[in-house]
């Protein structure tokens, strides 16, 4: 089974094509004066531009984290190009009309198409293209509602008293070496804002796409639940196929207040880069939440894409009786390294916590499991489950699970669950016995692998998440 | 290289695994709607003649052929010989945790009907005919529910691929030791199974150790196999004859071509 393996990793990167758009790019480097000159772009007020620099300060004195079970050449930071964006944003357009139709077919080939009476009902999207948001649909129906989705860059200017309350306050600038970056640097991104005891009418979601050359991409989304409020928000993420690195790094950070929900869901597929480990997107992204008493945050990632990733969504669970959850299928293939987990940190009373992370690696892959369970002092009668499943298909692969567990509260109750295990030829053959060819056959185990954190996902994105692990598959094996 | 009215024939197949060789040798021919038996000490090659005619990867053939139909069974992938209407029933079936048997056995069955050129099978057509098959084994309609094979008992088990194979209708069946691990009531459900399945169009190899099977499934022919060949072949009453002696006095057999035959 190995050889089939091996001979047929090749699989099409379906998303990567490049867009012919007119764009209006930086030259590579990054100092002070490229930073003012990205805030000066978006008209930022200077309290802004301070924010940025401070961060950009603290980036400098900083050291890039090695921890992680990956491996990759020393980044060059001053040959990344900071900010691009199509010509045809200049002038912000006002209405999908006046979108680049380049735009809009370029999001349509990705299966997104912008125009609201084709879209899914019920789902409202934020395009971000390179370093700006392009268009943002069913933005009166939200209005109508008082929910707020607009680009976050559109949000500093409209609703600067929000964004200066929370931006930061749950990823300080100095959190971690990328975080920091992006606070220097961050473009674009969402924001979303519910206010007190709404139910947001729609599902929300950013499509992220990088589609310059040598540019970073550096969002930064910023979500904020008031009390007692629930929304469910995805986002999605494509590049072209390119032979060079790119770089990631974006900050999500919510905010759920007493009694409010949170849903937030990835489908993560950046360009993973060719067979020979050649290209792909370095996806360095800080993600964390906060909960309020009674709230609850859950997290569903999907991770298929990037030649590299480092990636930790995490819950503070503040509030007492508070939930947190991590819902995680990270597949590798051809030279693809995932160091993804989760951290979870009870502070309050009756907090409780559950991850699943399910973790598949191919090919010659490394797919590493990390997460932190920490129980406060003050998290009396704090439970935390985790289940932390690996799969293994073919022998050149690698599996890791780096759990950490502290606890101080002897009330608090955690359970660790951990297996191995691989797709074997007993199954394998089973499956083909009774007339299934091999490519169906090692998606069907793989998918009932994942079942558990697919039950997660909105419905429409789950049949999407299986549809995207089968042409992940494809071809691994013969 | 067959004669016409032959679903299965075997000639002079030689087989390996892992570089040992296993099957020296055997000869078989099968006509619609006839079972057989093959029994045989341990270690005989029962099992590994099932995995050979099924193409289990890591069994090679070293010589001579097999026809089923008049095609090449050799010649074909796992999957094609399957589509073909080979079944293997497992000795240990295998669990597939997460993958529910409905939508396990949907796939096969969509699989092999389109490869057959055949229209595929509504899901609501389908749920009815598998709840009908669950009834018919005895197995409640909720393990339709669960993952192939998950946390099921041996017996379930067996009764999970006596399922599948009436959903599948092959046409050459090989119930390998399905016999292992029953106790008799679960026994009877699967004979019982495999006898309303029995018909004109359908031929049974029925891979056993022990006797008792064969007081339910009648076999139309017994063969015993030992050191890869087949060297004693007799109707029904040869099976007893085993039971009564053991297969030692088999084992150092006179030359073959005064058995065959």
């Amino acid at each position: 089974m190995t050889e089939q393996i091996d001979k047929a990793l090749a699989r099409e990167y379906e998303a990567g094509f490049v867009s012919d758009v007119e764009s209006e790019t930086f030259l590579p480097g990054l100092d002070e004066d490229v930073i003012r000159r990205i805030s000066g772009m978006k008209n930022e007020p200077e309290w802004m531009l301070e924010w940025r620099l401070s961060a950009f300060r603290e980036w400098l004195e900083m050291e890039e984290p090695d921890w992680a079970q990956v491996d990759y050449p020393k980044i060059d930071f001053q040959s990344i190009s900071y900010y691009s964006a199509p010509k045809s944003m200049k002038d912000k357009p006002q209405s999908l009309d006046e979108v680049d139709p380049e735009l809009l077919r370029t999001y349509e080939k990705l299966g997104i198409p912008l125009i609201e009476q084709q879209m899914l009902a019920g789902v409202a999207v934020d395009a971000v293209f390179d370093s700006v948001s392009v268009v943002t649909t069913f933005r009166d129906k939200l209005e109508e509602a008082g929910v707020i989705f607009c680009p976050i860059s559109e949000a500093i200017q409209k609703y600067p008293d929000l964004v200066k309350k929370y931006l930061g306050s749950v990823v300080p600038k100095k959190d971690n070496y990328y975080a920091a970056l992006n606070c220097a640097v961050f473009t674009d991104g969402s924001f979303v804002y519910i206010p007190k005891g709404t139910r947001c009418p729609m599902e929300l979601s950013t499509y992220f796409r990088i589609n310059e050359q040598n540019t970073g991409q550096f969002e930064r989304t910023l979500i904020v639940a008031d009390e007692g409020s629930h929304v469910s928000y995805l986002e999605g993420c494509t590049a072209p196929q390119r032979d060079e690195n790119q770089l990631h790094a974006a900050v999500v950070e919510l905010v759920a207040l007493d009694d409010a929900e949170i849903k937030y869901s990835t489908v993560q597929n950046w360009y993973p880069g060719d067979e020979e480990g050649k290209g792909g997107i370095y996806n360095f992204v800080t993600k964390r939440g906060i909960c309020h008493t009674n709230a609850k945050i859950s997290w569903t990632q999907v991770e298929t894409g990037s030649s590299v990733t480092w990636k930790y969504p995490s819950c503070i669970l503040k509030g007492d009786n508070s939930v947190g959850e991590f819902y995680s299928v990270a597949l590798t293939r051809g030279r693809q390294q995932a160091d993804t987990g989760t951290k979870m940190i009870h502070l309050g009373k009756n907090t409780r916590s559950t991850i699943i992370s399910k973790g598949i690696s191919a090919g010659k892959s490394n797919n590493s499991y990390r997460g932190l369970v920490r129980m406060n002092p003050g998290a009396k009668g704090a439970r935390n489950f985790t289940q932390c499943d690996s799969l293994l298909i073919g022998d050149k692969c690698g599996a890791h699970t780096f759990p950490y567990i502290e606890s101080r509260n002897p009330s608090a109750i955690i359970e660790h669950e951990a297996t191995t295990s691989k797709v074997s030829d007993e199954q394998m053959f089973l499956c083909r016995q009774r007339g299934l060819d091999p490519e169906k056959a090692v998606s069907m185990i793989v998918n009932g692998f994942c079942k558990e954190v697919f039950k997660e996902l909105p419905m429409e994105f789950a049949v999407e998440a299986g549809k995207l692990l089968e042409i992940s598959l494809e071809g691994s094996v013969g | 290289m067959s004669n016409t009215n032959s679903l299965l024939t075997i000639k002079d197949l030689y087989a390996s695994v892992e570089d040992k060789q296993i099957i020296k040798g055997l000869n078989l021919e099968i006509k619609p709607g006839e079972v057989h038996a093959i029994m045989g000490p341990n270690g005989a090659g029962k099992s590994t003649l099932g995995y050979v005619l099924s193409g289990r990867e890591g069994y090679s053939v070293d010589g001579g052929n097999v026809a089923l139909a008049g095609q090449d069974l050799l010649e074909m992938e796992t999957e094609d010989r399957a589509r073909a209407g080979l079944f293997l029933a497992f000795q240990y079936p295998v669990e597939i945790p997460g993958v529910s048997n409905l939508e396990f056995l949907k796939a096969s069955v969509d699989a092999q009907r389109e490869a057959r050129g055949e229209e595929a099978i509504t899901s609501a057509e389908f749920l009815k005919e598998a709840k009908a098959a669950c009834k018919q084994v005895n197995l409640p309609v909720s393990f339709l529910k669960r993952g192939v094979n998950e946390g099921f008992s041996g017996g379930e088990k067996k009764r999970n691929e006596l399922m599948q194979m009436l959903l599948l209708k092959p046409t050459l069946c090989i119930l390998d030791e399905t016999d292992s691990g029953l106790d008799i009531d679960a026994l009877q459900v699967v004979a019982e199974g495999v006898n309303s399945q029995r018909s004109a169009d359908r031929s049974f190899i029925v891979v056993t150790h022990y006797q008792r099977l064969l007081d339910y499934i009648k076999p139309d022919f017994v063969h015993v196999l030992s050191d890869g060949k087949i060297v004693k072949s007799g109707d029904a009453s040869l099976a007893h004859e085993l039971e009564a002696q053991g297969y030692a006095w088999l084992q150092t057999a006179p030359a073959e071509d005064e058995l065959e035959g």
